[in-house]
């Protein structure tokens, strides 16, 4: 019989509130690898986890500020940017970053999402984008494909998606990038790469929501999302991409185009300090 | 730096500005706002000063963002405030819910129009009485202060934030177009003599654990604990337990909930503000707050020269409201007139206290209440 070593601990142990665990997700959900990711970025960063910050919205991907064991703020929703704005201005020294979803971040929260990154406010932005509201059951949301289906459009969607990197790109922030939850190398980095950045910086992750998109839409199966990205996945180098190809819906055999949108050195947002007259 | 935050000396400046220097001397650090009349002055006002001595103002999307910014600016350790009118008040009131239930300190200043909806912009009101005590979802207990001068718009404002901070509370300084637009001396004192009432601290324990929302008798206020300090908080919307963890269990909300609204009831003593013109002997008390307080005092005054034993009970503090007061009076005094700019919410509070109609002198704004139709209920009441 091959021996069996029980770990007596595992390395993120100091950034993840094992006493949480069990988390709320479903089975084949994607949030946790993009937590994950963020997790070991976190230790990787060499900044102190009591500087890092995380603040959250609701929904599923909000549920992430109560698994990291750092400052954890959950907030309400689509309020997790204004709230970060506030903090990272009272104290610049923290590593602020907002992990959340894409109802939370887009829809009502979508006004803060514009606003930050015009300001280029130096905040990090984790968007984990699974397509649809999945705690309240799979409804339609801003990034549902036109013609998709969702228990609140259940003939399909009538409208059409936001496309949030040529969204944040054209708001203004400093560094944009998409990836999916197979590239896990990719997201770790560049989130890293996010902490080094000055100004407003925004990671979409797509991510399989089996149980809430995946059922309505016949995508059952985690793994199943996770091979359609393998398949289709298209690494964009200098964003020679037009921003229409950046639109996705995973019902059609076309490319997901990922990779890095923006990184550029527009002026992040500072308090103004003048001498008094 | 004291130098330039607390311009110690005699200034005549309007209520808007006070407060903004008042919240200065107070140590706000961060000010985060989306304008609109008539409370304005208070963020151009920030926005001059407050870069001048090294604190943060920003202008917000909106207001929901405005009350977000200032909750993490004040979960980051800083004093924080924000400043609105009705319309805006109505917007931060999902916020306001999330501030008193993290328990995190900060000061919303309502400068009160013409309501409701956009209603008259540039002219008073006092009609956001009851949005300021029920305007958010759920149970729980507010701090409001209403100032009816200059001097209190400054003076009021330390108060708010003293509170805030010593309760881990939201505090509403209630204001008024009037008393924000007028101009009047203003006594600013030296730093030395300006208040300041400090956060819990948490003390450090043996064990390296920390309970961000363990109350502690008697006062049922839990220690304060900031971003970056180290203590790697849990603060959650969600019903949570003393360590900040969610708790989906009817028994912790209970717990919590009955705590939030005790930590303010059983200290309403320490919050309570009135002040009393002429009520030893009287016979007739008008109750009246903000800027119709002073046509109130106006009427009194006349119905004493009169030969009338009127006496005045201005109410500072809205809420808590000072039901022991008027329990007490209620007992002694058969007649009392409520003057209010709305259409009976201060007045229907007392009734609720008291267990008998009361006389309301009401207006739905657009105008202060002037002291004839406060006098000529004095007069009735005293045939």
């Amino acid at each position: 019989m091959i021996g069996v070593r029980i770990a007596e601990k595992h390395p993120l142990d100091e950034i993840i509130r094992a006493d949480r665990m069990p988390h709320i997700w479903c089975p084949g959900c994607g949030i946790g690898i993009v937590m994950r990711c963020y997790a070991q970025a976190i230790l990787d960063s060499g900044i102190p986890a009591d500087r890092h910050v995380v603040i959250s919205g609701i929904g599923c991907s909000g549920r992430v500020a109560g698994y990291m064991n750092i400052d954890s703020y959950h907030t309400t929703h689509g309020r997790a940017i204004p709230f970060a704005v506030g903090m990272k201005l009272a104290k610049p020294e923290l590593m602020t970053t907002v992990f959340s979803g894409d109802g939370d971040l887009a829809a009502i929260g979508g006004n803060h999402l514009i606003h930050a990154a015009r300001r280029n406010v130096d905040i990090n932005v984790i968007c984990v984008n699974n397509f649809n509201y999945g705690m309240t059951g799979g409804q339609v949301g801003p990034t549902t494909p036109r013609g998709a289906r969702g228990t609140t459009a259940p003939y399909g969607n009538p409208e059409l998606p936001f496309n949030l990197p040529y969204l944040l790109v054209a708001a203004g922030a400093n560094f944009v990038a998409r990836w999916t939850t197979i590239h896990v190398r990719q997201i770790r980095e560049d989130i890293l790469y996010a902490f080094t950045r000055p100004g407003f910086t925004f990671i979409e992750v797509l991510a399989p929501c089996p149980v809430g998109f995946g059922k309505s839409n016949n995508i059952e199966d985690g793994l199943e999302e996770m091979e359609l990205y393998r398949q289709r996945c298209v690494l964009v180098r200098d964003g020679d991409v037009s921003g229409d190809d950046l639109n996705i819906d995973l019902r059609e055999d076309k490319p997901i185009y990922i990779g890095r949108f923006a990184d550029r050195d527009r002026p992040a947002y500072e308090a103004i300090r003048v001498e008094a007259s | 730096m004291d130098e330039r935050r607390i311009l110690t000396g005699m200034h005549f400046m309007n209520g808007d500005e006070a407060c903004a220097e008042g919240a200065l001397a107070a140590g706000c650090s961060f000010f985060g706002g989306y304008p609109i009349t008539p409370s304005t002055e208070i963020a151009e006002h920030l926005a001059r000063r407050m870069p001048e001595i090294g604190a943060v103002f920003i202008q917000m999307e909106d207001e929901l963002a405005s009350m977000a910014a200032i909750l993490g600016a004040s979960a980051a350790g800083s004093r924080s405030m924000t400043a609105t009118s009705g319309p805006g008040l109505s917007l931060m009131m999902e916020n306001l819910g999330l501030a008193v239930m993290l328990e995190i300190p900060c000061v919303v200043v309502d400068v009160q129009r013409g309501s409701p909806s956009t209603g008259l912009p540039t002219m008073p009101g006092q009609s956001d009485v009851m949005q300021a005590r029920w305007g958010s979802h759920g149970d729980y207990e507010i701090v409001a202060y209403s100032p009816w001068s200059v001097q209190e718009m400054f003076d009021l404002t330390i108060l708010a934030f003293n509170v805030a901070d010593r309760y881990r509370t939201p505090v509403i300084l209630l204001g008024d177009e009037v008393v924000g637009h007028m101009i009047e001396r203003l006594v600013i004192p030296p730093a030395d003599q300006v208040e300041i009432w400090d956060r819990k601290k948490p003390k450090k324990s043996n064990n390296g654990h920390y309970d961000p929302f363990k109350p502690i008798k008697p006062d049922l206020v839990p220690a304060m604990m900031h971003a970056g300090e180290g203590y790697r908080v849990h603060f959650t919307g969600l019903t949570h337990d003393e360590h900040g963890y969610p708790d989906m269990s009817a028994e912790t909300h209970h717990e919590l909930v009955n705590r939030l609204v005790n930590k303010i009831r059983h200290n309403a003593d320490q919050l309570v503000r009135t002040e009393s013109y002429w009520l030893e002997d009287a016979e007739i008390v008008v109750v009246a707050y903000g800027c119709t307080a002073r046509s109130a005092q106006r009427a009194v005054r006349e119905a004493r020269q009169e030969g009338i034993p009127a006496g005045l009970l201005r109410l500072i503090s809205i809420w808590p409201f000072p039901e022991n007061q008027f329990i007490e009076m209620g007992l002694h005094v058969e007649k009392l007139i409520v003057a209010e700019m709305n259409l009976g919410q201060i007045s229907r509070e007392i009734q609720r206290v008291i267990g008998r109609p009361v006389h309301g002198v009401h207006h739905a704004g657009g105008e202060m209440i002037p002291p004839g139709p406060i006098l000529e209920a004095i007069r009735e009441a005293a045939r």
